[in-house]
């Protein structure tokens, strides 16, 4: 009745409806109305076309770290750098951004390069740990993340400003800004990113499914000793794909630096762009397309709880917990497999 | 006659396939059963639903004459049946006491009361001959010893019919003795075994009756001391089965490989080659005997590409190959059939289709410019399934999936068919049925006969006799003799490996 596919492609399926569902026995424990509270929900991420524009918004960063991490996890590596990689990628755009003076076709392209660059240096430092000393990535990566917070904080007040919190504004010419794009969406900041995440996912497709390349980096990923004995560079392979993972990670960041904001302050916390990356990559499976579709979903809950406490009094943590719920059922989606292989049981 | 266990009439179903049909088990008490067939023939299925893993769709289960229902494991056990699986359950951190008597240990108010488990483990080990260490961790002792800790721990729980499944396979020759050993005594203490194999010399040697099964039906049973192996095993395959490959003599030519005053390191800095000579020349098979841990694992990683040697060089065709990459070493036409085709000879998560090109993808025409053509990947693949009889729903189906044999083969496919001079085939037949170690030495003869050189390395002394023209005794890093297989023997091959020169061996 049910392939592996199938059963595949249920799992995140339940588990967002299990989580929905476990979010309105909440509200009801606590007394709001649930029905209300997600029309509410609704109403903020496309009640109109700003929000609807706002929701893009979010969703475009949440699809870079995503792939970030789902590529990592393709190549049997956890990037929990995302975050740092985040960091470091949108402080070379926005620099770049700030420090030149050079014409769109040019400046643009550089900013968004230098992002995936610096992130894919931050990525490179992890990989050849693990690739030449065997140090575990997660440990390094983690580490890593301190490293690029209080670095970005430290060379935005020091090396780019004198002293003050905030960078200038980029230049006009390295903006994904979009006045057209804006004026649609009633001023919305949405921006030109969501096309080029939506063209890295392909990207990221067509690395691992397509090219001679990916298929070496899955089988590293899979087996090292087999990969080695097929003649496969396993070390090589290891760095390659942090510093791929990473880029994903720096393009993220650009997104922020070029399009959201246009410039960077320095941050008492992190962003959470690149945690929330391991979850859009855990429900979507680690594919493209259900990275694409999970950064959505993430997304439209984000943005559409900003307006649950004025449109219905449900307070926004509820939502945060709505989106721990479903991440809860993803990561226990074998108990949830477990449940549809006895329903196929019984239904025989 | 009084059977302590009937399965009658069985049946069981999977989507899509019938993996018992109406097979018939009877177990007499005090007896060893064999439980024969090939890989995938439905003997752990039928084990499964005896121990309440699976319930049947058909027929009835009696224990001690009264028909019962086995839902669950727990069940088993109250019954009184225990198996030993081949790949042992155990905690490696814990000790050999805490691992028996997990999930049911003797409680001394709200602690464990280890004193008292483990007199009971020393008894119960002295009773049935097994010598273990109650307190050694689990992770000190060999493999041997860990699968007497598994019939340790049926006993504990107090079973009186144990299924052994494949417990052969891991074990060395020794251990297989001693294990044999073991088994007698637990018969003339009243218990009885059923002994899942497939490896015929053992079912002669230990058991009494032997019940047969041949994919997913019950063929009959026979007694084992009516019958004979070449019987046994045309009843398990369906046909004859020829035990010595029919060859020609070899005409060997050119040297293509030739190892000069080899030195290799293992993994803790020690040398295992010490100064080795060896040469193989086109249209030969040389066996290297040995007993495992003599620098034979060492050798074959060297020649591979797989390890640095220190000194000496290894050389194809006139050119070294010592420590040049492992893709070079490919490339200069040496194909390897691992030891370990779990860890080294597959992607077990890639389809099968995958695992086909997995030294060749990046060249043409499975790759263009990088981009891969995974319609050329997978044509390639159904021609090797096709040609080398790989039992698989299709190219997509992960390896992981296939039985050892048929992964074996789609590993053998591969490599036979980038047109090798050299084939070092480490252990091709290791875990396999019959049918497979068959089709297996005729792969590797006919390459022979095509003019390359093959290099065997096996633990059996039956395959190595049986196959090489050429035998080399490998002991403590060396070849220490070079022998004829037709004017050896087992006993002689056996001093040599035991590190005894050619002259006193044959002065013996």
């Amino acid at each position: 009745m049910f392939t592996n596919r199938t059963i595949n492609i249920l799992i995140p399926i339940i588990s967002v409806i299990l989580g929905l569902l476990s979010g309105a026995i909440i509200m009801l424990v606590f007394g709001y109305n649930p029905v209300a509270g997600y029309g509410a929900l609704w109403e903020g991420a496309f009640g109109d076309s700003y929000f609807f524009g706002e929701t893009i918004r979010m969703v475009t960063p949440y699809i870079l770290s995503g792939l970030a991490v789902a590529f990592a996890l393709r190549t049997g590596l956890l990037n929990i750098g995302v975050e740092g990689q985040v960091f470091v990628g949108w402080l070379a755009s926005v620099w770049v951004g700030v420090a030149f003076d050079l014409p769109m076709a040019i400046h643009l392209p550089l900013a968004i390069i230098a992002a995936a660059a610096a992130g894919a240096f931050w990525g490179f430092i992890p990989g050849i740990l693990k690739a030449k000393l065997g140090v575990h990535e997660v440990i390094v990566t983690i580490m890593m993340n301190y490293i690029a917070l209080y670095t970005t904080n430290a060379i935005v007040r020091h090396v780019i400003t004198d002293g003050e919190d905030q960078t200038e504004n980029i230049a006009d010419s390295a903006s994904l800004a979009s006045t057209w794009l804006a004026e649609m969406t009633f001023y919305s900041r949405m921006h030109y990113g969501i096309l080029i995440a939506l063209f890295m996912a392909l990207v990221m497709w067509f690395i691992l499914n397509k090219t001679s390349r990916g298929f070496e980096l899955r089988s590293v990923g899979y087996n090292p000793f087999a990969s080695n004995y097929a003649g496969m560079s396993v070390s090589k392979n290891i760095i390659l794909a942090m510093m791929i993972s990473g880029a994903f990670a720096g393009l993220a960041g650009a997104m922020e630096g070029l399009g959201t904001y246009g410039y960077l302050a320095s941050k008492s916390g992190f962003t959470n762009i690149g945690f929330e990356g391991i979850a859009v990559a855990l429900l979507g499976a680690n594919t493209a397309l259900g990275v694409v579709l999970a950064a959505f979903l993430f997304g439209i809950l984000k943005i559409g709880a900003l307006n649950m406490p004025t449109g219905a009094g449900v307070p926004t943590e509820l939502v945060e917990i709505v989106i721990a719920l479903i991440i809860f059922f993803v990561a226990s989606s074998y108990m949830i497999r477990w449940f549809i292989l006895r329903f196929k049981k019984e239904g025989k | 006659m009084d059977y302590i266990i009937e399965m009658l009439n069985i049946r069981k179903e999977f989507p899509g396939i019938v993996a018992n049909n109406n097979i018939t088990l009877q177990v007499q008490k005090g007896e060893i059963h064999a439980l024969l067939g090939e890989n995938g023939a439905g003997k752990s299925t039928l084990m499964n639903v005896l121990f309440g893993l699976y319930q049947p769709e058909k027929g009835q289960i009696k224990v001690r004459g009264e028909k019962v229902k086995i839902s669950d494991p727990n069940v088993a056990n109250r019954l009184g049946i225990g198996m030993v699986h081949q790949h042992f359950m155990l905690v490696d951190t814990f000790t050999v006491t805490e691992n028996i008597v997990l999930g049911s240990e003797p409680r001394k108010g709200l602690s464990v009361d280890i004193r008292k488990a483990e007199k009971e483990v020393a008894d119960l080990s002295e009773k049935y001959g097994l010598n273990v260490d109650p307190k050694a961790k689990i992770r000190d002792i060999s493999v041997g010893m860990q699968q007497r800790v598994e019939i340790l721990k049926t006993l504990y729980r107090g079973a009186e019919i144990l299924i052994f499944d494949e417990p052969t396979a891991v074990l060395t020759p020794q251990e297989i003795k001693e294990l044999i050993v073991i088994m007698q005594s637990l018969v003339k203490e009243g218990k009885s075994i059923i002994l899942i194999t497939h490896k015929l010399k053992e079912i002669m040697e230990v058991c009494d009756r032997c019940t047969v099964i041949r994919k997913g039906e019950g063929i009959g049973t026979v007694n084992v001391n009516e019958t004979n192996p070449n019987e046994l095993a045309s009843l398990m395959v369906g046909r004859e089965v020829n035990f010595t490959t029919e060859k020609q003599p070899s005409t060997p030519k050119d040297t293509y490989l030739s190892v000069k005053d080899l030195y290799v390191k293992d993994v803790r800095n020690v040398n295992m080659v010490k100064g080795l000579n060896l040469e193989v020349r086109a249209g030969e098979i040389v066996g290297i005997a040995g007993i495992d841990g003599n620098g034979q694992s060492e050798l074959i990683e060297a020649i591979t590409g797989l390890r640095k040697t220190e000194s000496g060089t290894v050389t194809l065709h006139d050119k070294v190959i010592s420590n040049l990459s492992t893709r070079k070493v490919t490339q200069s036409g040496i194909s390897h059939i691992p030891q370990d085709r779990h860890k080294y000879g597959l992607v077990l998560d890639f389809p099968i289709g995958d695992n086909m090109v997995l030294q060749t993808y990046y060249q043409k025409p499975f790759s263009n410019k990088g981009v891969m053509s995974f319609k050329k990947v997978y044509e390639k693949a159904r021609n090797l399934i096709k040609e080398y009889d790989v039992r698989t729903p299709s190219e997509m189906t992960k390896a992981r999936a296939l039985s050892g044999g048929n992964q074996q083969k789609a590993i053998i496919g591969r490599e036979m068919d980038r047109s090798p001079d050299l084939i070092v085939a480490a252990q091709p037949t290791r875990g396999l049925d019959v049918g497979a170690i068959e089709f297996i030495h005729r792969k590797l003869i006919e390459e022979r006969d095509k003019g390359r050189a093959v290099l065997l390395l096996s633990f059996e002394l039956d395959e190595i006799l049986n196959l090489s023209d050429r035998i080399a005794v490998m002991f403590d890093g060396q070849v220490i003799a070079e022998v004829k297989p037709e004017e050896t023997n087992e006993q002689e091959l056996g001093l040599l490996m035991a590190g005894n020169s050619t002259e006193k061996a044959g002065a013996e």
